[in-house]
């Protein structure tokens, strides 16, 4: 197969989910089951192509980057800035043909599981339409070779993931938590934006490599490295937001509001790993402080969302919470420089993250049907407390879920261990060549930790007695359409996927195909290379394993020790520590703090900005208008009623107030003054003149609606005004001919009153 | 030729248009209709020929027309277009008979007298963006005023007659400075050694260069405060909420679609090639009110308790995004801000339609009044979902390739020098997520009314008519969002020819200028 036999491929891979969106979106009522055939076939067919890509590029071509470039926009030569043409393209090299076969077999085996879930759904064919429009962005951040598509999609991506929280939504906290996931996005993404700028600004492209190629050259953003670990940094916002890093985390436990298939596919294997996506692809522009950030932010993320983890009751709240507690390892693993072991997470991540997420559905589905056989419709089917027992009426279910367990808790034999392990590793390594230990502490705290609350999962909903054996009786092991994803996914969570060794990772076909890349930045501010790393790397990694199995090993016996055995009492403990447990179930009290500040903060603002808009602006244009008004009325309502008296009164008055303003405003203005000061100058004067005018008719006159009269009065006020300002400045001629216009303003309004 | 007398035709068809509809029966409700209709739709289907005669790889003006007028004076009717004028004259086109189906059964009283109107501020609003003489651009500008102060105050909201005078008041009192200007800037030209008066732009703009800095900021400044009202700039927006919220929804389309535009253009057009040195004098000052027009807006929109009022802070915070575009005084800034007028009438003129559809059925525009539209009417809710996320900014969408133009123009200023601005009005981009994404979740999303009874009023889905109506506007709402080159290719001349002049003229400090004095002795004009 030629190269661009492959790029055709990926081009259709891209398209075809697109084609399905479009289909789906206009024409799913007239379709036979609301095209659910289409888009489910229509991912298959992705998903043959991506294998086919990676087979055929891990076997022809193993080290070359396949490119695709089009010209989109050409501005030709700019003044100051050199010739300018945007270029996008796509591009396939190993991490991508490797992404391409991740977002594919997810969503394939997400549609077909959906068929069974969704069943009966009322909006059952956009739901379809919205799986097709998410995954032609995901895979278009995948495919991209620029920055440019890359934000497109990274954008588009957002508005599927918000279409698909807010699927039902009728319940508010739906509704909600799409736009809490739309707009916490977005501030990353506003980050990220701002990152690229710096970089196109610069380099004039969106491209990667010529953006990569110039860094190396000795290129830098504004000439100055700190520029460019800030372009980094800011570009790593945006897969703050993504990947619901620490601080914007917040919104990724509030998306699980949407359908469960939704939750795997997006929330869980593909959009959210799109941000570790995003770092592998810029990992060789970021330098070593952009790094130091992102391995903190990852482990911050890591750990603060395995503690919470811990007392969810929630199966979806404990598993959103471990996925932003993974996906913290993964950001992590790629800031130590484990780059490999950060995408190899991502990857094997994935698989089991999908399978426990659709495993939790097939849950959820088979408890639904239980309470709403029983008629109960109080009880919460996503609380485990409510559970229990299910191991023997869903045994297809409980094994792939128990499979996954493994996986994730870094049990060895499953693909979980391997990855894991790499990272811990990296870790460590980049504790003995930094100093920074504080990050593998955290890591392997946090491998604890996981094995602990995932066990207590499985533990609670499997495991045991049932509360309530009538409602027992009803439940049921999904239809087939649900337990065939099931299954896969648990197989592939097995390690000989992904290496032979059971033990280590470094001998398999993935970490052949999937190298570090040098890092371009200037060796001043660069991190350990790839070499000092490897060699770092190769001192602790046995010692990596046995702590990382021994972590494994205590949360895993805690968990059993506590609430299969029940040795430990889970609630005397949760009643001892009675602050601690409260701060955990309810999640640092990030939300509350969010709330209090920004949200409350912004409103607060804006409903100050509003009463200064209503009061103060459009206060002073009404005041002004009453001046006006009373300049000529007096107690008579319009200029030819007005007496004579009152009209000479204010006419005097109006001389005095414009003659004050002016000495003022005359006082005030420097010599060689620019605009600015100019014209605060003259608001001041204008302010003065109005004072004073005020003062004169306190109390007389009031508002009127005819206010052509006013407006005479107005035109002559200002007139006069900005007359007398002019003269400061013109000499000679000028004022003879700026009295003409004057004049000319006067007779222009006339005819078009 | 007809070269020589299109741009005149397409400016007075609807004058035509007008008096045709005035010789109708007043009775005829449907005739008079379909009358205004077809009257502005002829009007569009011949300003496309302009697109096509346009060529957008020449300079200069194109398709002029020149007549005398007052010759003792040289004031002329002297009209013709370049990229700019040529956008906005079709958006112009486009926008107004869609304003009219949109809005076919919302005007019951004086139905005749409303469609002259409407049609007569058509021929303003063409007038504006194609006059080259700056007396006859400024007796359009002025003409539009009227119909638009009857259209407010006759057939607009409760508060109808407040809104009308204050909108009348604001753009008056800000044109008026700006007749001073033009009549100064004529008697510059007299002045100046075998000068005479005029008022022909393309002759002014050379005059205007050569005027030293400070007299040049103070005509700047008439110009400026005229335009800064119409767009507007904070702090002279205050006019705007409440034109649009009483104006009738063909008014506030129009206001927003087209209106608004004539302040950025007149920036674009006038202000900028006629005082350069003080266009970039003041760019940082007109930078920072643009950057806190974006926040500020936005801000205030978000607790808008009123969709119509939301809308209306919103075009504050875009029309932002405008003037950074222009002050940036770069050719993507630029490029950013035409496209971005061009996106904000597309858009805005269709959340006034949609706000303006559902009004007609509940009578209503309180946002607490609404919950859960979008499960009775899904196609509105489609509609207002793409019209929203256009507004937003996002990528395959029409905002975001402005947005992202001007942006991107902020950052790299020469003349700013600070991506300061650029990181603020970065704000803007979330905010208006924000109360966007707030206002449809209060309006279309939750649980349906009690009895899906919404103002006392039953909902219905959109009928063919208004579906008709917005779908023309959401085709270009894509086509500019995936591929912005067939409009940005028009203007892309212009922006390029403006942007290189006032980067000349920023390396080159201007010469005094000598005068002849009205004494006939030469006298070199004092600064100070």
């Amino acid at each position: 197969m030629s190269p661009e036999t492959i790029l055709t491929l990926a081009a259709a891979v891209l398209l075809l989910p697109l084609a399905d969106f479009v289909l789906l979106i206009f024409f799913n009522k007239r379709l036979p089951r609301q095209g659910d055939w289409l888009g489910t076939s229509i991912l298959f067919a992705a998903l043959a192509a991506s294998v086919t890509i990676l087979i055929v590029k891990l076997t022809a071509y193993p080290e070359e980057t396949l490119r695709w470039t089009f010209t989109w926009v050409d501005f030709g030569t700019m003044p100051f800035f050199g010739p300018l043409s945007i270029q996008l393209g796509l591009m396939v090299d190993n991490v991508a043909a490797i992404m391409l076969v991740v977002v594919t077999i997810v969503s394939a085996l997400v549609h077909l599981f959906s068929i069974g879930y969704m069943e009966g759904d009322v909006r059952y064919g956009r739901y379809y339409a919205y799986l097709g429009l998410f995954s032609f962005s995901m895979l278009g951040i995948v495919l991209t070779n620029n920055f440019l598509m890359m934000y497109v999609s990274w954008e588009l991506v957002g508005l599927s993931s918000y279409l698909l929280i807010g699927h039902w939504f009728e319940k508010k906290s739906a509704s909600d938590a799409a736009k809490k996931a739309f707009i916490v996005n977005r501030v990353g993404d506003v980050g990220m934006f701002t990152g690229i700028l710096i970089l196109f600004a610069t380099f004039h492209t969106f491209s990667f490599d010529t953006i990569f190629g110039a860094i190396q050259s000795g290129q830098v953003p504004f000439g100055s490295n700190a520029w460019l670990t800030a372009a980094g940094i800011l570009i790593f916002c945006g897969a703050v937001g993504k990947s619901a890093q620490f601080p914007l985390h917040v919104w990724l436990p509030d998306a699980m509001e949407g359908p469960t298939p939704v939750s795997a596919l997006i929330h869980a294997a593909t959009m959210v790993a799109a941000g570790v996506y995003l770092v592998t692809r810029t990992f060789a522009m970021m330098t070593a402080d952009a790094l130091m950030v992102i391995a903190y932010i990852g482990a911050i993320t890591a750990f603060i969302s395995a503690t919470i983890a811990v007392a969810q009751t929630d199966i979806k709240k404990v598993l959103a919470y471990s996925t932003v507690s993974q996906l913290g390892y993964m950001v992590m693993g790629l800031g130590v420089g484990a780059y490999t072991a950060g995408f190899f997470h991502l990857t094997t991540h994935a698989m089991f993250k999908a399978g426990l997420f659709l495993g939790s559905g097939s849950v959820i589905h088979a408890m639904h049907h239980a309470l709403h056989h029983a008629g109960d419709h109080h009880t919460d089917a996503q609380d485990i407390r409510n559970m229990g027992g299910l191991r023997r009426k869903m045994p297809i279910t409980f094994f792939a879920f128990l499979m996954y367990t493994l996986a994730i808790s870094g049990v060895p034999f499953t693909s979980g261990f391997l990855s894991k392990d790499e990272i811990l590793a990296g870790t460590l390594a980049f504790g003995t060549l930094t100093g920074h230990y504080l990050i593998p502490i955290v890591g392997f705290f946090v491998a604890g930790l996981t094995a602990f609350y995932m066990f207590r999962l499985v533990i609670l909903t499997f495991f045991g007695e049932h509360k309530d054996a009538h409602r027992f009786e009803a439940v049921h092991e999904s239809p087939a359409v649900m337990t065939i994803p099931l299954v896969v996914f648990a197989v592939l969570s097995f390690f000989a996927f992904y290496s032979f060794n059971p033990f280590g990772a470094s001998s398999g076909w993935f970490y052949h195909a999937v190298e570090r890349p040098e890092s371009v930045v200037p060796v001043a501010v660069a991190a350990a290379n790839t070499g000092a790393f490897e060699e770092a790397l190769h001192h602790v990694h046995g010692l990596a394993m046995l702590l990382s199995l021994l972590m494994a090993g205590l949360g895993i016996l805690a968990a059993y020790a506590t609430y299969y055995w029940k040795k430990i009492d889970a609630d005397a403990l949760a009643a001892r520590f009675k602050p601690v447990h409260q701060f955990l179930l309810n999640k640092w009290y990030f939300d509350e703090l969010y709330d209090a500040t920004a949200v409350r903060g912004t409103l607060a603002l804006a409903r100050a900005y509003r009463w200064f808009d209503n009061t103060v602006i459009d206060g002073l244009v009404n005041g002004v208008a009453r001046w006006t008004v009373g300049l000529t009325t007096g107690t008579k309502n319009t200029w030819e009623e007005g007496s004579l008296g009152g009209v000479f009164y204010k006419g005097v008055a109006a001389l005095i107030s414009v003659y004050i303003g002016w000495t003022a405003a005359a006082a005030l203005l420097p010599p060689a003054a620019g605009i600015v000061v100019m014209a605060g100058c003259g608001l001041v004067g204008l302010a003065v003149a109005g004072l004073t005018f005020f003062l004169f008719y306190a109390g007389v006159g009031g508002f009127d609606n005819k206010i052509v009269d006013g407006l005479v009065n107005l035109t002559a006020y200002l007139a006069g005004f900005f007359g007398l300002l002019t003269r400061k400045v013109q000499t000679g001629k000028v004022q003879t001919y700026l009295a003409f216009a004057l004049f000319g303003v006067l007779v222009f309004f006339l005819w078009f009153r | 030729m007809i070269e020589n007398f299109i741009l005149t035709l397409t400016i007075f068809l609807p004058l035509a248009a007008g008096i045709v509809v005035l010789l109708l029966p007043s009775g005829n409700t449907r005739l008079i209709r379909m009358a205004g209709v077809a009257g502005s739709l002829v009007t569009f289907i011949v300003s496309l020929a302009l697109y096509v005669l346009f060529d957008p790889a020449r300079a200069g003006y194109q398709l002029v027309q020149h007549a005398d007028w007052i010759p003792s004076l040289n004031i002329s009717y002297l009209v013709g277009i370049d990229g700019l004028s040529l956008l906005l004259i079709l958006l112009t086109t486009f926008l107004t008979p869609l304003a009219l189906i949109g809005t076919w059964n919302s005007i019951t009283v004086r139905l005749k007298e409303y469609t002259v109107m409407v049609l007569l501020l058509e021929v303003g609003m063409i007038g504006v963006f194609a006059s080259l003489d700056l007396v006859l651009f400024y007796v359009f500008w002025e003409a539009m005023l009227i119909p638009m102060y009857f259209i407010i105050g006759i057939w607009g909201g409760q508060d109808r007659v407040y809104a009308a005078v204050k909108f009348f008041l604001f753009t008056l009192s800000g044109s008026l400075l700006m007749l001073v200007a033009i009549l100064s800037l004529g008697y510059f030209a007299s002045i100046v050694p075998n000068g005479h008066f005029t008022t022909n732009l393309v002759e002014l703009y050379q005059v205007g260069a050569s005027l030293p800095v400070n007299v040049q900021l103070w005509l700047f400044a008439a110009f400026a405060l005229s335009f800064a009202i119409k767009v507007p700039v904070f702090p002279l927006h205050t006019w705007l909420p409440d034109a649009h919220v009483q104006a009738p929804t063909a008014g506030s389309v129009i206001l927003a679609g087209v209106l608004l535009k004539m302040g950025t253009y007149g920036f674009i057009r006038f202000c900028l090639p006629l005082f350069p040195n003080a266009a970039i004098q003041s760019a940082p000052f007109f930078s920072v009110l643009a950057v806190i027009g974006i926040v500020y807006g936005a801000l205030v929109a978000m607790v808008q308790t009123d969709i119509k009022k939301l809308v209306a802070y919103s075009s504050v915070s875009h029309l932002g995004f405008v003037v950074l575009g222009i002050f940036s005084l770069t050719e993507e800034g630029m490029q950013g801000a035409i496209i971005q007028m061009v996106n904000h009438g597309l858009s805005t003129g269709a959340l006034f339609l949609l706000v303006g559809m559902i009004y007609d059925r509940t009578h209503t525009r309180e946002i607490k009044a609404y919950g859960g539209v979008a499960r009775l009417m899904p196609v509105y809710a489609a509609f207002l979902l793409i019209i929203s996320l256009s507004s937003i900014g996002l990528p395959g969408l029409n905002g975001f390739v402005g947005e992202f133009l001007v942006l991107l123009g902020a950052f790299r200023s020469v003349t700013l020098q600070s991506p300061a601005y650029a990181a603020v009005a970065g704000l803007g981009v979330i905010f208006s997520a924000v109360y966007l994404l707030w206002m449809y979740q209060r309006v279309m999303l939750g649980p349906v009314r009690e009895g899906g009874l919404y103002g006392g009023h039953k909902l219905t889905d959109l009928t063919k008519r208004e579906i008709a109506t917005l779908i023309p506007i959401v085709i270009f709402v894509a086509w500019i969002g995936v591929y912005p080159r067939t409009f940005l290719s028009q203007s892309a001349l212009v922006s390029k020819r403006t942007v290189e002049y006032l980067q000349g003229v920023q390396r080159s400090a201007p010469a005094p200028l000598t005068m002849r004095a009205a004494d006939g002795s030469m006298q070199e004009l004092r600064s100070r």
